[in-house]
């Protein structure tokens, strides 16, 4: 059975409301949470004005910009504070890569304020790093593409010897690229570290069908949901903006020995490769949801209302099974605002609709 | 021949396939589809051409060459396998 939200009278926060070409998850898990009958408070926790839930009327209640990650606990818990001194948070569900590692770091601070996440513990955090995703899971007959941790432009020299052409160049957090030869190798080095910094990723490719998982680990090597999806539409920026939910039983047992190995605590969305070999290969363990969650509410698994529940500490069952051939296409609006909205977030970094 | 994958394919009347294992999707006009049914229901060839016939107009000299060309396609597209065998042996 999926979980009901209708009877929690409490206040849950959601980071990532921007949308477009490079969509954040936070506005489709509120809608998942709304989705579930909740009718509590919404708190969205940004760190842009532009970010453009902000300026849908029926998304959140209130608005807080916050520090970026970068700043340090220190900023993360005074700004924290400011906002629980006018909004008590009984949950919060971070879905941004860079700011996870901080509410789990911080889990125990948040926990004194009253705040409840459900998140996985920082050792396993790390380990699905991409940096450690080849040296930690190969071992264990998990396939991982080869990869090169890059900290210096002069390691290209070798990458036609240590994984040959094409491959990826990849920051640590975000971005990739894919590189047919030096030249080409260089450029997205320097392009991604003047972005993200170093150090970054070099992958081998593999050829082969791409698929994406949402999951829900229980912590205990177990998963509560579990929805596997094909992108159907690929944008130039590699964003899936289409995708529809597959059944393949050879798949589902790879990502459940990847979530038993684990032993995932929360949100996360595995990238898997079915190579033309016949063989599964890890490509990336993302620690949040992603932006296309709304497909496992709409497969028949509310998966953002089942982490609110965990937060809360409560029993949840194993959510339903998923609908095969279950689809989303993703569509782009305009919102129409009054340029006071902006002012008002980007003069007081807040906004308090209701 | 192995034509197991062709039990899980979701089709419908008007023509469209769902392969809900690799999550692709096909199209096929109405004999395509009457054709494919009936392999994922097991049946072979011959029975395929005999039920066939009594609907469509259609000599089994050219069946069977239609047929032999419909299942390179499908064997293309990784739906049935002759299991190392050729399209031949795999017709039989």
């Amino acid at each position: 059975m999926n979980p009901d939200l209708s009877k929690l009278d409490i206040t849950i926060a959601v980071t990532g409301l921007k949308t477009g070409d490079n969509p954040q998850p936070g506005v489709p898990v509120i809608r998942s949470i709304r989705a579930a009958g909740f009718t509590g408070r919404i708190v969205g926790l940004i760190y842009d004005s532009m970010e453009s839930g902000i300026y849908l009327d029926d998304l959140v209640d209130q608005v807080y910009q916050m520090p970026y990650p970068s700043a340090g606990a220190d900023a993360f818990l005074t700004r924290l504070d400011h906002i629980m001194a006018q909004t008590p948070l009984d949950v919060i569900v971070p879905t941004l890569d860079s700011e996870v590692i901080l509410y789990i770091r911080l889990a125990e601070e948040l926990k004194r304020r009253g705040i409840n996440t459900f998140l996985p513990t920082e050792e396993c955090f790390l380990l699905r790093d991409k940096t450690k995703l080849e040296s930690f899971f190969t071992p264990q007959g998990i396939q991982v593409p080869k990869t090169i941790l890059l900290t210096s432009v002069s390691q290209l020299n070798n990458l036609h010897e240590e994984i040959g052409y094409p491959c990826f160049i990849k920051g640590r957090y975000y971005e990739a690229a894919k590189a047919a030869n030096w030249d080409e190798a260089a450029k997205h080095f320097y392009d991604i570290q003047a972005r993200w910094g170093l150090p970054l990723l070099a992958q081998q490719i593999v050829p082969g069908e791409e698929y994406n998982i949402v999951i829900v680990g229980d912590g205990e090597g177990d998963t509560i949901g579990m929805v596997p999806q094909k992108k159907l539409v690929i944008t130039d920026k590699g964003k899936g903006f289409g995708g529809v939910v597959v059944k393949s039983p050879s798949l589902d047992e790879f990502a459940r020995k990847i979530i038993s190995i684990l032993k995932w605590r929360g949100p996360c969305e595995l990238e898997i490769i079915r190579g033309f070999d016949g063989v599964f290969y890890l490509i990336e363990i993302n620690p949040r949801f992603p932006a296309w969650v709304r497909l496992a509410e709409g497969s028949g698994q509310n998966q953002p209302a089942a982490v609110v529940l965990k937060a809360l500490g409560q029993e949840v069952d194993k959510l339903p099974e998923c609908k095969t051939g279950t689809m989303f296409v993703r569509h782009a609006e305009d919102i129409i605002a009054d340029i006071s909205v902006m002012g008002e977030v980007s003069a007081k970094s807040e906004l308090i609709r209701r | 021949m192995n034509t197991e994958k062709l039990s899980n394919l979701a089709m419908n009347d008007n023509g469209f396939i769902f392969d809900p294992e690799s999550g692709y999707s096909y199209t096929a006009n109405e004999t395509g589809i009457f054709i494919l049914k009936r392999m994922a229901n097991g049946m072979q060839r011959q029975e395929i051409f005999e039920e066939l016939s009594e609907i469509y107009d259609v000599s089994e000299d050219n069946f069977n060459s239609d047929y032999a060309h419909y299942m390179l396609m499908l064997e293309a597209l990784d739906l049935i396998d002759f299991e190392g065998g050729t399209l031949e042996s795999g017709l039989e």
